[in-house]
């Protein structure tokens, strides 16, 4: 494509778009990509991140991921750090699916010992994680008990026999970000949401059953740390978000934000999708509440379908979860905002961070990160497409620039549109099972839409980080078996 | 065609513009256009139960984002899948409002061909309009 006149290459990965780009940016935005992912940049991020640049307190730049792609308000992969105090709070920098996120749970399996009995595993994987268009969960609740899942996150699932201790340890936050007011969410969310705790969902959501081969290993000093120490060793990928009743808050605050933003606070924006209010006025402080009540919910939501996920390998290889090793990796967050203290002229200084399409990525040493991750730096889990494969990374101590954050997946190339007409998911669910990789699907036009060649190149979007300093390769995993929504 | 899905404005969401000679037409069609990136037979959806539903806005724009949201609001808190069978547009000085009774039935996968859910209506690119042949959507869907 045409890049735009005004870029300036600052280094071999980062690209910078100076504020004289468009009228009103605070601050320059910047692109962290290689040459080659910058040539297939859509238009639309340039835009996107340009716009984000002119929210009012935002510090230091406007982040794009090397898997940055057109999205609504923030590009996909964006990142913002407003000054708490003068700053605004934009749904529009999270999303709607609050919270949509990432977990790597480990086995002590290999791939000889699962593929006899793959099929068998998917097939029950699919029975009993519901998915799809409008999927009611396995958790039933009553719309007071979901309150409690809302304001505790995993600890609600600890408490009620879904989670273990050390699951939560293993959680960005401890699976809760604090300050979770219920209050803070309408009846019309509870409404939406309190019956689909354990659901995967749809779209690019889906859970893997992957393999970490010996010579897909990048680091194996990391990969042992973070429990990869087998040869052909299996592990469970999952994706899903805080589903129906995320998207209400985003829909509930977006709307208010749009009629309080211009007529009681005077800001005026390029895009109504990056409609925002002050971070401290009642308006910002309400969503900032909702929005820790929709991130616990996708806590919660990804912990119950591992509680799943641990009784079907259990059923299937009739032996307990620790005695299969199923213990969590990590479990990280693409969607959120988050007050996180930052250096910034040689002090700490506290930051609200927007991520919308990004994974924080702490180095060794932060604060933060559980013990036994302090030597390693943050376990990283970008998920590509469902042919190709995905990747467990490491944060880096060199990611202090982008407030220690990196990408989050392959970023999309073609349209889901496009992406229908050029692919047919029955065919390539039958290409995918002559290349080994057994997948369910209720919906075949869905599948279609997540063909791997709809996405960017997941390897040289994982080498774009850690050329940029972002996060460092750990190891490649390889799909095997894949239930989609 | 009243409505047509655009890949050329979004790529990990679903774009579509949609027209009709009336703002109820209009609504109607933006509709079946939400509902058709779940769903793709609508003919397969029966008509076995009615919701009722009233929604007052400051304008047409924030009707018909109010209007989809709330059959995606169904779909998801009671597994419905909602078309509008009847749907009236009253417009005065205060703003707009709506009165429609939406038919459908629930989900069930072995009927419907279940295809991508959406998630929410977006801002991105949302407008209606006023045009000389009648009245003219263009909505991004996050799916």
């Amino acid at each position: 494509m045409n890049l735009p006149a005004a870029l300036k290459k600052i280094s071999d990965t980062i690209w910078e778009l100076p504020v004289s780009y468009k009228e009103g940016m605070l601050v320059p935005a910047r692109i962290f990509a290689t040459e080659k992912l910058i040539q297939e940049m859509d238009a639309g991020v340039f835009e996107q991140v340009s716009n984000v640049a002119t929210l009012p307190g935002i510090q230091r730049y406007a982040y794009c991921m090397p898997d940055g792609h057109w999205g609504y308000g923030f590009p996909i992969g964006g990142v913002a750090a407003m000054d708490p105090g003068t700053g605004v709070i934009s749904p529009g920098g999270i999303g709607f699916d609050i919270n949509c996120g990432m977990r790597l749970v480990l086995t002590n399996l290999t791939a000889d010992q699962v593929k006899p009995k793959l099929h068998q595993l998917v097939d029950r994987l699919f029975a009993r994680i519901p998915t799809g268009v409008g999927c009611h969960g396995f958790v039933k609740l009553s719309e007071s008990e979901f309150g409690s899942v809302v304001a505790q996150g995993s600890r609600w699932c600890l408490k009620n026999g879904f989670a273990t201790q050390d699951d939560l340890d293993m959680t960005e936050e401890g699976g809760c970000f604090s300050g979770a007011d219920p209050s803070s969410i309408s009846e019309k969310a509870i409404e939406r949401g309190f019956n689909q705790l354990g659901t995967l969902g749809s779209g690019n959501h889906y859970c893997e059953i992957q393999v970490a081969l010996p010579e897909n290993i990048w680091d194996a000093e990391r990969a042992a740390a973070f429990g990869l120490t087998t040869p052909n060793q299996v592990v469970i990928m999952f994706h899903c978000g805080s589903r129906g009743f995320g998207h209400q808050v985003a829909t509930d605050y977006l709307k208010l934000f749009l009629s309080v933003m211009e007529r009681k606070y005077g800001i005026k924006l390029v895009d109504r999708e990056l409609a925002c209010a002050p971070f401290h006025s009642p308006e910002g402080q309400a969503y900032f509440s909702a929005m820790k009540c929709a991130v616990n919910m996708a806590f919660a939501n990804r912990q119950v379908i591992l509680h799943r996920i641990r009784e079907v390998f259990s059923d299937v290889f009739q032996s307990s979860p620790d005695d299969l090793g199923m213990r969590m990796v990590y479990d990280v967050a693409h969607n959120t905002a988050k007050l996180e203290k930052h250096a910034a002229n040689g002090h700490k200084k506290e930051f609200l961070i927007h991520r919308k399409g990004s994974t924080r990525a702490l180095g060794p040493g932060a604060y933060g990160l559980p013990e036994c991750y302090s030597n390693t730096g943050q376990p990283v889990i970008i998920g590509g497409s469902m042919e190709t494969g995905s990747y467990l990374l490491a944060g880096m101590q060199s990611g202090a620039d982008a407030f220690f954050t990196t990408a989050h997946g392959s970023g999309r190339t073609m349209s889901r549109h496009q992406a229908k007409k050029s692919f047919r998911g029955d065919k390539l669910q039958r290409d995918m099972l002559s290349r080994g990789i057994y997948v369910r699907t209720d919906s075949f036009g869905g599948l279609a839409e997540e063909a791997g060649d709809a996405y960017k190149n997941i390897d040289e979007v994982v080498e774009a980080t850690e050329l940029a300093g972002l996060s460092k390769r750990v190891a490649r995993l390889i799909p095997i078996g894949n239930i989609k929504g | 065609m009243p409505f047509e899905y655009r890949g050329d404005i979004a790529h990990s969401d679903v774009a579509f513009n949609a027209w009709s000679n009336t703002l109820e037409g209009l609504f109607k069609e933006a509709a079946q256009a939400t509902m058709k990136v779940m769903v793709e037979d609508l003919t397969a959806i029966q008509p076995a139960e009615k919701v009722q539903i009233k929604l007052d806005e400051t304008n047409e724009e924030m009707l018909l984002f109010d209007f989809l949201n709330e059959l995606i609001f169904y779909k998801d808190a009671k597994r419905l899948l909602l078309l509008p069978a009847q749907l009236t547009i009253t417009r005065g000085g205060e703003g707009c409002s709506l009165e429609a009774t939406l038919q459908g039935e629930e989900i069930d996968a072995s009927k419907h061909k279940l295809d991508t859910d959406v998630k929410a209506v977006t801002m991105l690119r949302y407008s209606v309009t006023q045009v000389k042949e009648g009245w003219r959507a263009t909505v991004v869907l996050d799916v």
